[in-house]
């Protein structure tokens, strides 16, 4: 079944608190390659039948309107992927 | 402070629940302390049943999923509660505590928006706050640069905006509230509330309602030295929100 996927990041200019505890949490496994961690969320919108244009409209409505919050956020994909390539 | 005497006891003012809303019992509670009528509320529901304000209470709308205040946001109630905080003549006076500030700013009746608080902790505290604006139809009961103790409890409490964004609501008297003494948060320039442009709407992080009874709010009697000099009051510093509100529906 097709779905249409929507990531979400906090904007670069806002502390992410969430990225920075998992990052500071990284060293403590021995991983020390990783100068910043930020943490953002990705929704996976199903369709029954086909995936239109109309669709594809409603989904990027979705990710401004619902999904995000442009105070603080990012949509930074509105994409559609078949099984199998996600 | 003495509950208003007089027609504030015809005054209604609605309570809403939403799934997962908290305080809801404790805001109605500190309503009718101050001497009106609540009226409950819910999310749901399509008619603001004729009240002359609304709180929107604390809590856990919807578990947080999403963003705070995201999905009770596009609530029937809600598209109802917008429409009449902005309606032109005499919009709707509207208390945003907590969970129901980051509603407000969901629906955009407030700018900014809240994240994690800085240090990723749950917070429950006593909290100092200044009162910065006391013109509000929420604050007409303080005086301007009062300080007031009251609870602050939340995951979600870091208020922020854009530089252009807070410098006008500087510029315009819409900081309502500020973190007095230590900034808990770390909210942009410590904002604890804020309001609209007509000071109809007003949005805090801590809660008023839980500071409207003596024995039960904030309540050091002098003894607890966690507030520098400034003297505590009995615990009810909450309750001057909800008079305030009956002055203007009063004066109105």
């Amino acid at each position: 079944m097709p779905r249409i996927v929507v990531d979400v990041m906090p904007k670069p200019e806002i502390l992410d608190p969430q990225g920075k505890a998992i990052a500071g949490a990284l060293p403590r496994i021995g991983l020390n390659g990783f100068s910043e961690v930020r943490q953002g969320k990705r929704f996976e919108l199903a369709v029954d039948g086909d995936i239109t244009d109309e669709v594809l409209e409603q989904a990027r409505t979705a990710a401004t309107t619902l999904l995000s919050n442009p105070v603080i956020e990012d949509v930074t994909r509105v994409e559609v992927i078949d099984d199998g390539s996600a | 402070m003495a509950p208003l005497e007089g027609d504030a006891a015809g005054a209604r003012i609605g309570v809403v629940t939403f799934p997962g809303t908290l305080d809801d019992r404790d805001a109605a509670r500190a309503v009718r302390l101050a001497g009106a009528t609540p009226v409950n509320l819910w999310h749901g529901d399509g008619s603001l049943q004729d009240v002359d304000a609304v709180v929107l209470p604390g809590g856990f709308s919807y578990g947080d999923y999403l963003r705070a205040g995201a999905i009770s946001r596009f609530a029937p109630l809600m598209g109802k509660v917008t429409a009449a905080a902005e309606a032109p003549g005499s919009p709707l006076p509207v208390l945003g505590i907590c969970n129901g500030f980051q509603v407000l700013t969901e629906a955009h009746l407030l700018p900014g928006s809240m994240v994690k608080n800085e240090n990723l902790h749950f917070m429950c505290r006593d909290q100092k706050l200044t009162v910065e604006n006391a013109s509000t139809s929420w604050t007409n009961q303080f005086t301007a640069g009062e300080q007031i103790v009251i609870p602050l409890k939340n995951q979600d409490g870091q208020f922020i905006a854009d530089e252009h964004t807070l410098d006008q609501l500087e510029g315009d008297g819409r900081v309502v509230f500020r973190y007095a003494e230590s900034n808990p948060n770390g909210s942009r320039r410590s904002i604890a509330g804020i309001s609209n442009a007509a000071g109809n709407v007003v949005g805090l992080m801590p809660h008023p309602e839980h500071a409207v009874e003596p024995g039960f709010g904030p309540d050091s009697s002098g003894a607890d030295r966690r507030f520098g000099d400034t003297p505590l009051a009995s615990g009810t510093d909450g309750l001057s929100l909800f008079t305030s509100v009956l002055n203007t529906l009063l004066v109105a």
